[in-house]
Formats: C-alpha cells, structure tokens, sequence
C-alpha cells in the first residue's frame, strides 16, 4: 500500500520560558494512520502539541515540521487549523458571553473559507451541530452556553470532540482526551474520535495512561521521555508499559 | 473636487469618516462675548426671551469654573479660541430634499444616511439630519404631523411651538447645573425638537445624525424630547466628525421630559473623530444627557455605545420623580489608542416603588484609560426603590486602564440596591484557544467583545445594533499582535 505522509517532524528542538524540552524528536505520521503518544508526567507531551500548533511562547530552535510537505513552521496558529490541525486541549478555557453554537460557527466558516468553501448560513450549521451534538449527547442548551463555563470535565471533553467531529481535520492530537472522565464518558468521547477514522484522517493519541488506548486502538506507540522518543512499536507497547511503568526509560539518563 | 481627505497620519489610521465638506459657511469670529450671543440669537431670528435666557446663562457661566474631578486628562480648552456659530449658506431653509444642498446629501451619503434613499424607503427611519448648527432637512414630518407629532429642529420649534420650548427648555437641566451645560444654554446652536402627543405611539424609530464639519467650531446641540401621557417614543441618535489635528469641543445637551405612563428609548451610537494613535486631535465631548420621569409609571432607558471621542465626560441620568417610574441605562464604552472616557450615569429616586438598572460594559484597549462612575441617590420619601447595577470592565493588553467608582447616597431605609463589578482580561489562553479553531485574532477579540457587551447591544434597536457591533469592530483594529 503506497503511504502519503501527512507529518513530518524531523530532529525537533523547542523550548518554553528559556528552558530546552524538546530536545530531537523525530516522528512521521501518514495518512489514516493513529499513532499514541506515551510518557511520564512532565517529559513534555503537552509542549509538543503546542509547538505543532504554533502557540505564542513555544520557540522551536532547530528541527522542521512539515505537514502535507508544507511547513508549518512559517504559519501562524490559525493558518495551521484551517490547513487541518486540530488540538483536542487538556484543559480547555473558558470564554464567557460567547455562546457555544456561535463560536463554532466562527471556526466552522474560518475553516470553510480557508478551503474557498461557501459560509454556512445558521439552519445549515446548526442542523450539523444538531446532528454530531446527539451522537456525542450534546444538547441544544448546551450549545447555547457560553464557551465551556461552568462545564464539567465530562462536558468540555465531549465539546471539545464535538468541534473535532464538526470541523473534521486531517490531524487530531488529543492530548490527555482521557483526564477527568468516568468510563462511560470516555467511551462515548473515544467513539467520537474513532467515528473520524475514515483510512485518511490522523490522530495523534497523547496520554500518559494505557486505558485510553483500549477504546482508540493505536496503530504505533511510541514512547516519550527526555523530550523525545526513546522506544517505538505497536499497540502492545502500551501494554507493556502499563505493567512495568516508565522507570526504566527515565533512568536510562 | 468637494471633498478633500484630510488625513493626518497616514500610517496607522482608518477613520473612515475623516472627510471635509467644502461648502460655503457663515461663521462667527472666534471668541466668546455678549456680542457673540446676541449674533446667534439674531442669526437665528429668536424672540426676545430667548435671547435674554442665554444671557443669563452667560453671566453665570463666567462665574463658574471647568470641572476637575474626572479622570481626565486633556489640554486646557481656550473658550476663546473657538467660534461658536456656523452655518451652511443657503438661500431660505429648505422645504423638501430636493431644496437641500447636492453636497450635502452626498455628505450624508458618504455617512452611510443617504437622505433621499431613506425617503424612499419611506417608513423606517425619520431622520433629523444636523449639519454644524443648522437642521438641514427633516424628512418625514407630514407622515409624523398626521399623528401630532412634532419632529423638527430646535429653532424651528422656538418659532412654531413656543409654549412647549417655553415650558420645557432648561427644566431638566437648568443653566445652572454644571459648566458645560452652563456654556451650552448661552451658545446652543441647533438640534431635535420631539413632541408626542398624549396616547401616541410613535410609529417610526426617530433619528438625528450629528455631524461636526467647520473648522474649530465648536459644537453645542440642544435636543429636547417630550413625551406626554401614555406615549411612546424611540430615539437614535448617531454621530461622526471629520478628522481634524485640532480638538474639537462638543457640549450637548438633551432633556428628556416623561409624562404618566409615557415612555421613551434614547439610543446613542457615538463614533467622532478619537484622535490618532499616539492621542493627536479628536473631539472633546462634554455632554449632559437626563431625562426626567415626571409622571407615574414613566418610563425611559437610555443606551448608548460610545466608541469615539478623545475625551469623554457623560453620566445620562435618570430624575424619577413619579411613583413607579423606573429608569434604565446600558452602557458600551470601548476605548483604545490615547483615548480617555470617563462616563456612567446618575438614577435619583424621588419618587415611591421606582426602579432602575445599570448595566455598564467598559472594554479597554491600547494605552487607553476608562472610568465609570455612576451615582443612585435615594431621596427620604422614595420608599421601596430598587435599583441593580452592574459594571463589567474588559481588559485587552497590559497598557491601559479601567475604573469603576460606583456612589450610593440611601436615604430611605426601604430601598434594595444591589451593585456587581467585574474586571477581566482577554487572556492569551483564550485567544489561542480561539486561534487553534482557525479564527483570526482580530476575529477572536471582536468575538469575545461583542459577547461581552452582547447583552447591552440587544437593547439597540436592530439596525443600528448591526452598525453599533461594526463600529465596535473598526474601534479595535490594531488593538491586538
Ligand atoms: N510555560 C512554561 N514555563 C516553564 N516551564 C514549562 C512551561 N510549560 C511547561 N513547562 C515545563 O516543561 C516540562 C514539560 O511539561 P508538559 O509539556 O506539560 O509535560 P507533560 O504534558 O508531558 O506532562 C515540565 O517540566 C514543565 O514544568
Ligand atoms: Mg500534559
């Protein structure tokens, strides 16, 4: 089967507040493929995702990201979303006044006229909203909420899956999707997740537990620790280190 | 060619509404004096005891000193310096649009209120159209005159309803009650005159656009609204100046006058000149805006989006003198740049069972410095008042800053007064959280913006609401990266 690699990080280094956490990491996702992310606390899961997104204060100081061979370096955050990167936030933030529904609609058009699609009018949109929102029990209250406040962490992850299966990008990186939810929960956020495993979309799958990876079977997994990866294999890794825990990567220092 | 555009800086600026009339004005000599005085008031062909009440005003205003407990800070003002007269020239006033002056109406035009077009949409908007000290064109008046209604200029009204100016100019704000007020009784230039009759509804939003265009005039509008029993009205007000380096000072006046189970909507979306970036030129408004409740179950809100402006000096207050009248006031002040605003609003409770309600949203951008200061005053008779108030601050970047000086004056042991503020700061975690969805950062500031102030704007009347939240979104360009 011919593979079309959709990213492409190569020898990456990035630090935060002049501190180096990132330190050569190197990893190729292609098309359709999941691939998990694993590693102890505090190895620098959640900073790689944010350099992939081009957050303000995440400097890359050598290394190359590519994304469908475009480099995603020279974009700004914005430009990476609309080109396909979605970031399914550990702790996602709360915008009070704007409602839910509206704030989508924003993202949903931004993305759509990114493409030289037509805006979708507000039947259109919320009929999809509607739709997607059922699946993941999202109510139509819900969505008339200001943006996750006063949500429960059950409900900004299940929003945060919404807006994924909405804006439908070509690389999801969830990061810690799992933090904060009851089994039933994740189950209904895994199965929001897995709906978009069409063989083209990609995921990256950060977490630090082997749980999540019952419900979002990976096809890889690699192991995260010293800022970059020191193990890489299949779906049984996690297993693995789920029984033995990351000690003997972290010493390996 | 008739319009020339003056524009300052060329670099960071994008008022849109910075173009000069050229049309041939009759203007006062600069400088402040009795002659003065008696020039407007001939200018305009006024009866005696007008005349005779602006020099009363005069005498006092040069008693009195310019206010200085705001928080403002600005160059001293030389009253001397500005011409307090100035009028387009024409031949007689205009009787149909088709009498007004060509450039005129293209002003008007470029405002985004073509005059005739409006004509034509016939029925939506009566517009009062003020052009420097002159009202140039009132359209709709027949269909309004069908009704009883009087919607015309100030000086028009002095001349055909002299009783009703009689009575009612100067009794809601008196020549008396603050130094800018004071000077705008002595040199009033123009302005709207409403008058609905007893058990009308007015069937039309009325509406003036103010426009400041002659150079270093000085602008002092004097609008007088009654509404007589079991009335209804809603009133838009709009405003623009050209750019100009030199300030321009803008003191106003509007008195509202309620009667029993009246009730008036007062919608103000002010877009003049804020001055540049680094804070060169810009309008001074100095306005006093009140309205008072005289009847039972009188009714009045004022909103207002103000965006504009240098300076800004404005507390439209609420008089509720009979029993449950009630009072209201939203508020959306944004500054940016250099721009100072210090604005909020006054509701005296007189009167038994009456009520008001405050909801003011302050955004602060740039180097900009905002201060609400609001008063609720409870005479001792007033017996069960409530009043809610509610002051919001927004915050964007590091540089500029926000007040909020609420004052409470009880007098009456019954009353309920309740008072929140709030103060937040668009973080960076919510615009990057926005930005990671592909919505711009302009897009993400004016989104969360407008959800901030979303709950004032909703008391705008539809279209203007639309204009108001465009306007919000021109003031905040650059405000952000
Ligand atoms: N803004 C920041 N300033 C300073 N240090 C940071 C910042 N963000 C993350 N770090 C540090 O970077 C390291 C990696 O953090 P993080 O990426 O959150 O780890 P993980 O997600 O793997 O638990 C930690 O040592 C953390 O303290
Ligand atoms: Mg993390």
């Amino acid at each position: 089967m011919n593979k079309t690699p959709l990213l492409e990080i190569e020898d990456l280094h990035a630090r935060v507040c002049d501190k180096e956490i990132i330190k050569g990491f190197s990893l190729t996702i292609n098309e359709g493929e999941v691939h998990a992310i694993m590693g102890p606390n505090g190895a620098g899961k959640s900073t790689l995702s944010y350099v992939l997104c081009g957050k303000p204060g995440y400097e890359v100081t050598a290394g190359s990201i590519r994304f469908r061979g475009k480099n995603l370096l020279s974009m700004s955050p914005e430009e990476r979303a609309r080109e396909g990167v979605f970031l399914c936030m550990q702790y996602p933030v709360e915008i009070p006044g704007v409602p839910t529904a509206t704030f989508l609609k924003h993202a949903v058009n931004a993305i759509r006229q990114h493409h030289c699609l037509p805006e979708l009018d507000t039947m259109e949109f919320l009929k999809m909203v509607r739709e997607e929102g059922k699946k993941l029990g999202i109510d139509a209250e819900m969505i008339k909420r200001p943006v996750n406040v006063g949500f429960s962490g059950g409900e900004k992850k299940r929003l945060e899956t919404l807006q994924m299966s909405i804006l439908k990008p070509a690389l999801s990186i969830l990061d810690e999707a799992d933090s904060g939810l009851d089994i039933d929960a994740l189950k209904v956020v895994a199965e929001g997740v897995n709906a978009l495993r069409d063989g083209r979309r990609s995921m990256l799958v950060i977490t630090h537990y082997q749980r999540l990876l019952n419900y979002i079977v990976p096809d890889f997994v690699h192991v995260f620790a010293e800022g970059h990866i020191v193990k890489s294999g299949d779906k049984n890794l996690a297993l693995e280190l789920e029984e033995k825990g990351y000690a003997e990567f972290v010493r390996e220092k | 060619m008739a319009d020339k555009p003056q524009i300052i800086d060329e670099s960071g600026d994008k008022y849109k509404y910075g173009f000069v009339t050229d049309i041939k004005a009759d203007t006062a000599p600069r400088g402040l004096n009795e002659d003065i005085i008696r020039l407007i008031s001939q200018k305009k062909g006024e009866p005696e005891w007008l005349l005779e009440r602006r020099l009363k005003a005069f005498e006092f205003w040069k008693t009195m000193t310019e206010p200085s407990w705001a928080k403002l800070v600005y160059d001293k003002i030389d009253y001397q310096n500005l011409s307090y007269y100035s009028a387009p020239r024409q031949k007689a006033a205009p009787k149909s649009l088709d009498e007004v002056d060509p450039e005129l109406l293209e002003t008007y035009e470029k405002l985004g209120i073509p005059l005739k077009e409006q004509e034509v949409l016939a029925g939506v908007v009566a517009v009062d159209a003020v052009f420097d000290s002159v009202s140039v064109a009132t359209t709709y008046r027949a269909k309004l005159a069908e009704k009883g209604i009087i919607f015309c200029s100030i000086s028009e009204a002095v001349k055909e309803h002299p009783e009703l100016v009689q009575k009612y100019l100067g009794s809601v704000v008196p020549y008396t009650d603050n130094f800018f007020a004071c000077l705008n009784s002595a040199v009033f230039s123009d302005g709207s005159f409403v008058y609905i009759p007893k058990g009308t509804r007015c069937p039309m939003e009325l509406s003036t656009y103010f426009r400041i265009n002659a150079k270093n005039t000085g602008q002092f509008e004097r609008t007088l609204i009654i509404a007589d029993d079991d009335s209804y009205v809603s009133y838009l007000e709009g405003c623009t100046a050209p750019q100009r380096d030199e300030n321009q000072l803008h003191a106003a006046i509007v008195e509202i006058v309620v009667l029993n189970n009246a009730e008036v909507k007062y919608s103000t979306v002010q877009n003049w000149y804020p001055g540049d970036k680094d804070g060169k030129g810009g309008v001074y408004n100095f306005v006093t805006k009140r309205a008072a409740c005289r009847g039972i179950n009188a009714k009045v809100s004022w909103t207002q989006v103000e965006t504009g402006s240098a300076v800004t000096w404005k507390y439209p207050s609420c008089v509720l003198q009979g029993d449950n009248s009630s009072g209201e006031f939203y508020s959306v002040a944004l500054t940016n740049n250099r721009q100072q605003a210090d604005t909020g609003t006054k509701m005296i409770h007189i009167g038994r069972n009456t009520t008001s309600k405050i909801i003011s949203k302050g955004i602060s951008a740039g180097c900009s410095n905002q201060t609400y200061r609001g008063l609720v005053k409870v005479a001792p008779g007033a017996s069960g008042v409530r009043n809610y108030s509610q002051c919001d601050s927004l915050l964007i970047g590091d540089t500029c800053g926000s007040h909020t000086v609420p004052y409470i004056e009880n007098r009456n042991k019954t009353a309920v007064i309740e008072h929140e503020a709030t103060t937040s700061k668009i973080s960076d975690e919510q615009l990057f959280y926005c930005r990671q969805r592909g919505i711009g950062e302009e897009e993400a500031v004016s989104l969360i913006v407008n959800g901030f102030c979303k709950e004032v704007m909703q008391h705008l009347p539809m279209e203007f609401a639309i204009e108001a939240a465009k306007l919000i979104n021109i003031s905040l360009e650059g405000s952000v990266g």
